[in-house]
């Protein structure tokens, strides 16, 4: 009697839209394996020899899982986080040393017909680190230079492990979990600082051919942006709007003075006028934010400097630090190089695939790409295509709309958490959800940088199934369980 | 429990990201999707390989059912160039029977052909032999991105009458230009019945399409098939040739320059056409074709030039009968009006000469005996003729000149071939621009009236002149073709063409053509089964020697037989146009030749007067 009581609390107290969400996301995710694996020999979902089927199992079993799940107590989760992260990660070095080489990858356990990857579970594991740490008694991350560094340990650990398994893309995932660090706290600076070094560098690198005043196009945008990012967060961050105006007029002055002379034809070199032009507005500043004790405007120098120093250095590591392959997907991606044999391949023939979906699609099963197998890891990575084909811009855009919903689901969930343990854990699973999702699709589409993450619920396979599985079903029990303490 | 409402806001730029992430990728999709059309394009290449069905083309029966022309199978060697991997060259040559040099040749010609381009199908190699396309076809799979392509090369039954049947050769990039049916690397007919039937003998292509998968693996058929269009056979055609008989007279013609027609009478089927001397058919098929035809092309006797529809001769005596109908007709003669030969036509200190014959002397017998001075007396009244009906030379000459078209001659009879020349009958405007108007008159001009001087006609309208006195007064227009195969024949080639002549004329200038044989200069062919009509002629050329000409028709009431021989530089009618021409007709005929006409045939087979073309020789 107790025990059906609890059951039935449990099912009133859950949140039933994720359920509902996740629930249409496997199920449209197990047809499109189907779709994408289809063979003109077999026409069996079900049959166990085809992904499909197999999938089906591993659906099955995700299933019991989040049943299960449910059943433990919530505060189980808190207790026991640091024991079951510990655990993983001790898993997480089992596997770079017992894994079999599959694709020059280690991450693989085999156990008996399956196999999983540790990587995938390590991600609640960390989440529920994460959240542990942040609900210790009066945590916080502002001033507190050594919370962020054990919060940032917490993160490091796993990525390094990871790639040590020579999986990059499955690490690369625990880099989304400084969205959590920021909603806790963090200066946006750094997400800002992270941003603007992803724009300077794609943009440097995708306009180096053509060159302006002397100096490649890229750059020279750079140093335009550097310049404005500079007007605006003194204006703005340090809110100093004289300082900002003299300096617009220092710039803008000098500008158009080396642009009449240049029409006169003496040229002056425009790297030249960008630094000496920046380090004066920079010691003006300092000399500015020394007299009103404005710290902001330091910060701003030196951002501005710190921007100088990495486009330089964005040639240097692009060049030297990158393999050729890892230069020839940035370069595919970014559109420059056009290599529809090499890295360009999968993502030409998946925009083939989706491109040729129109706006209704082909119709299930009709998909002429996906089906000839033109697209490599069609059931896996690249399963995205399969919906774009088949069910064109109508299916694909749902499918976009669905895993927002879910995101925003949950980040509504987050917020309505009354400890900091259920709020950080739910932040992790949406920030998980929105790096799959934004590297996934962005790589499909071709807007990334391919990186071989999978799509959550769509891609075949049951670590990534199981994984996300896992992170929504313990994020629903916490849920449920902030409703009063259910118990045993 | 403590809650950080600065913080919260921060909730606000991570649902933001998002969202925005979100429609960028939508836009993109959107854009993807919907606006850009390129992408169906490359799916539809990428996944579809459109490998077209050719037709079999249509054979051709002659008009005994003998089958002539068929098909046979031949194999290309494509290559889709996008699609080639990496393969072991060296294995591929060996497999072809080819050196690497000629590998390295053949692709850098396919690359710097016009229709090149790296996605569709590109001749790599043609007409690959039996035992090489079996080779191939089990190592096919190491080399992606080959494929063979089935064609249909032809083949002939009987090694004869190449004028008349053509042959087929790839398409040039003209072809392609002018007709959407053919792509690079297509056949079509050229020269003869091959080129003319075209249309007909093609057929429809068909289409199959199969999906391929990244590898080029073809998966199936696209849909089962319900999308592939099944290609049409060509229609076979029936000629109106009679095979044995056309190889028959290509024997009488070896070693001799110049054409044989024969026609059926009643119906203008051409029963046989000789140009001479001919080639045999099947060398202008397979790969040897280039070296083949280049070969004849440099052939000085110019065996691809069709002598019996394309060389314009002076048709000689053999124009008489013609002038004796339009004399008749215009009432310039009837059949007992006179005119004087002592030797010859004499007029105005003008000479045409002639042999030793009775004298008066009136139409048949002047036929008999190809009186040249009854004919230029006859085309002088008619011009020269004060109190004429015409009012002038110019009038009186364009009478004449209508006549004769109405005969065939002077322009293009419309025989279903290709090529054939109008011959020339000239007109009043022609003489008025040589000799002034006005300023010429019979004399001037006399030698016409032998078909000497000006007047040109192909054998092709000497046998349908024939044609006409053997129907006594109309033809067919003559045709190679008999039948198409589910087809209505045009109706150009079955309607009846009268002259502007009355039949009972022609009755006359038949009675003549029949005393030619059984007394004048025909005696050669003079048959015992059948009555013969013929008209020899002996044509003054620039070129040599006369050219040997004769026509007769067979048997003479009810004929089933015109036929027309034109031997050049070979001497009088008599010695080479009648022996060859009544061998044909008796042939034809009776199906053999009689005992005592052996010693005619021997000497026709045997005898060579190509050595007597000096103009020939280069």
């Amino acid at each position: 009697m107790e025990l059906r009581s609890t059951n039935q609390s449990i099912f009133r107290y859950i949140d039933w839209t994720t359920v509902i969400i996740y629930a249409i996301l496997v199920l449209a995710g197990v047809v499109s394996i189907y779709a994408a694996s289809y063979d003109f020999d077999h026409a069996n979902i079900f049959s166990f020899d085809e992904f499909s089927g197999k999938q089906i199992r591993w659906i099955g079993l995700s299933f019991i899982i989040g049943l299960i799940l449910l059943l433990i107590d919530s505060r189980m989760y808190e207790t026991y986080a640091y024991p079951i992260y510990t655990g993983l990660l001790l898993l997480l070095i089992v596997t770079i040393f017992i894994a079999p080489d599959i694709k020059g990858s280690r991450s693989w356990l085999v156990i008996g017909p399956m196999s999983l990857q540790p990587a995938e579970f390590a991600k609640f594991a960390t989440a529920l680190a994460l959240a542990k740490l942040f609900s210790s008694y009066n945590f916080t991350l502002k001033g507190k230079p050594s919370n962020l560094f054990k919060s940032i340990l917490i993160i490091i650990i796993p990525i390094c492990l990871i790639l040590a398994q020579k999986e990059t893309g499955s690490a690369l995932v625990y880099l989304s979990l400084f969205f959590v660090l920021y909603r806790e706290g963090m200066s946006g600076l750094i997400l800002f600082a992270a941003l603007c070094a992803i724009t300077f560098f794609v943009i440097a690198v995708k306009f180096s051919e053509t060159i302006i005043l002397g100096m490649p196009s890229g750059e020279f945008a750079v140093f335009i942006m550097i310049m404005v990012i500079m007007i605006g967060m003194i204006a703005i961050y340090a809110k100093q709007p004289d300082l900002a105006k003299n300096i617009f007029l220092w710039y803008a002055g000098t500008g158009i003075i080396v642009l009449i002379l240049s029409l006169c034809s003496i040229k002056i070199p425009a790297i030249a006028y960008f630094i000496i032009v920046i380090s004066i507005a920079c010691i003006y500043s300092l000399l500015v934010s020394l007299r009103s004790q404005i710290n902001k405007i330091i910060i701003t120098v030196i951002f501005a400097c710190a921007s100088i120093g990495f486009l330089f250095s964005v040639n240097y590591v692009f060049q030297e630090v990158l393999q050729e392959h890892q230069q020839n997907r940035i370069l595919v991606a970014l559109g420059i190089k056009e290599d529809l044999r090499g890295a360009g391949y999968n993502v030409n023939q998946s925009k083939i695939a989706i491109g040729s979906g129109g706006f209704i699609g082909k119709g299930f099963l009709n998909g002429t790409q996906t089906k000839l197998k033109y697209v490599p890891e069609q059931h896996t990575d690249f399963i995205f295509c399969t919906i774009g084909e088949e069910h064109g811009f109508i299916g694909s855009a749902i499918i976009l709309f669905l895993f927002l919903a879910l995101i925003l689901r949950i980040i509504s969930i987050a917020e309505r958490q009354p400890s900091a343990f259920g709020r950080v854990y739910a932040y992790c699973v949406a920030s998980y959800l929105i790096f799959h999702l934004v590297i996934n699709i962005g790589m499909v589409i071709g807007l990334c940088p391919v990186i071989g993450i999978p799509l959550p619920f769509f891609s075949y396979g049951g670590s990534s199934l199981w994984g996300f599985t896992i992170l929504i079903f313990i994020l629903l029990r916490i849920d449920a369980g902030r409703r009063g303490h259910i118990t045993f | 429990m403590r809650k950080d409402y600065n913080l919260e806001k921060r909730k606000y730029i991570i649902g933001g990201f998002i969202i925005l992430i979100t429609l960028i990728y939508i836009v993109r999709l959107f854009d993807l999707q919907v606006c850009d059309s390129k992408y169906k394009e490359y799916a539809d290449s990428n996944a579809f390989l459109r490998k077209t069905q050719y037709p079999s083309r249509g054979l051709m029966y002659d008009r005994n059912g003998e089958l002539v022309v068929f098909n046979q199978p031949a194999y290309d060697v494509m290559m889709i160039p996008r699609d080639i991997q990496a393969f072991d060259t060296l294995d591929l040559c060996a497999t072809l029977n080819i050196t690497r040099e000629q590998f390295d040749k053949r692709i850098y010609e396919m690359k710097h052909s016009s229709g090149y381009s790296s996605y569709t199908p590109q001749k790599f190699i043609t007409h690959l032999s039996a035992q090489d396309y079996g080779r191939l076809q089990e190592k096919l799979y190491r080399f992606p991105g080959f494929f063979i392509q089935k064609r249909i090369l032809r083949q002939y039954n009987h090694l004869a009458a190449a004028n008349v049947l053509g042959n087929i050769r790839e398409v040039s990039e003209k072809d392609i230009e002018n007709d959407d049916y053919y792509v690079s690397g297509d056949y079509c007919g050229d020269l003869g019945v091959e080129r003319s039937y075209e249309q007909y003998l093609r057929g429809i292509k068909g289409e199959e399409i199969l999906i391929r998968d990244a590898h080029g693996r073809i998966q199936g058929k696209y849909e089962d098939g319900i999308y592939d269009i099944a290609p049409i056979s060509g229609k076979n055609l029936t000629l109106s040739l009679d095979i044995e008989l056309q190889k028959y007279a290509e024997q009488l013609m070896v070693n001799k320059i110049g054409a044989v027609v024969a026609i059926e009478p009643e119906t203008g089927e051409i029963l046989a056409m000789v140009s001479s001397p001919t080639y045999d058919p099947t060398i202008l098929v397979g790969r040897q074709r280039g070296n083949n035809y280049s070969n004849l092309i440099n052939n000085k006797y110019r065996p691809l030039y069709d002598r019996a529809l394309k060389a314009a001769y002076p048709p000689g005596s053999t124009f008489k009968p013609g002038q004796g109908l339009i004399l008749l007709q215009e009432g310039i003669v009837n059949l007992s009006t006179p005119y004087p030969c002592h030797g010859g036509f004499v007029s105005g200190g003008l000479k045409v000469g002639c042999h030793g014959h009775e004298s008066p002397i009136t139409l048949k017998p002047a036929l008999r005996t190809s009186c040249n001075a009854y004919f230029c007396w006859g085309l002088k009244n008619l011009i020269d003729n004060r109190q004429s009906k015409y009012g002038s030379h110019a009038n009186a000459f364009e009478v004449w000149k209508n006549h004769l078209v109405s005969l065939g001659f002077g322009y293009k009879l419309g025989v279903d071939l290709p090529g054939e020349s109008r011959g020339f009958i000239p007109n009043a405007k022609f003489y008025d621009k040589i000799y002034g108007e006005g300023r010429w008159s019979a004399n001037t001009i006399i030698s016409i009236a032998i078909g000497q001087g000006e007047v040109l006609a192909t054998p092709l309208q000497i046998a349908n002149l024939c044609t006409s006195i053997a129907n006594r007064g109309w033809f067919i227009t003559p045709h190679v073709v008999k039948a198409i195969q589910d087809t209505i024949m045009p109706s150009d080639l079955l309607e009846k063409r009268y002259p502007t002549i009355e039949p009972k004329y022609f009755e006359e200038v038949a009675e003549g053509m029949r005393m030619a044989v059984t007394g004048g200069t025909c005696r050669l062919a003079n048959l015992d089964s059948i009555e013969v009509c013929g008209k020899t002629g002996t044509a003054q050329n620039p070129h040599g020697r006369d050219h040997s000409a004769f026509m007769g028709f067979a048997p003479y009431r009810n004929p089933k037989i015109a036929v027309c021989v034109y031997v050049e530089n070979a001497g009088f009618g008599a010695t080479y146009g009648v022996p060859i021409g009544s061998l044909i007709i008796e042939k034809y005929l009776t199906g053999k030749i009689s005992p005592d006409r052996k010693h005619i045939e021997q000497r026709m087979l045997e005898s060579n007067t190509i050595i007597y073309s000096g103009v020939k020789k280069h």
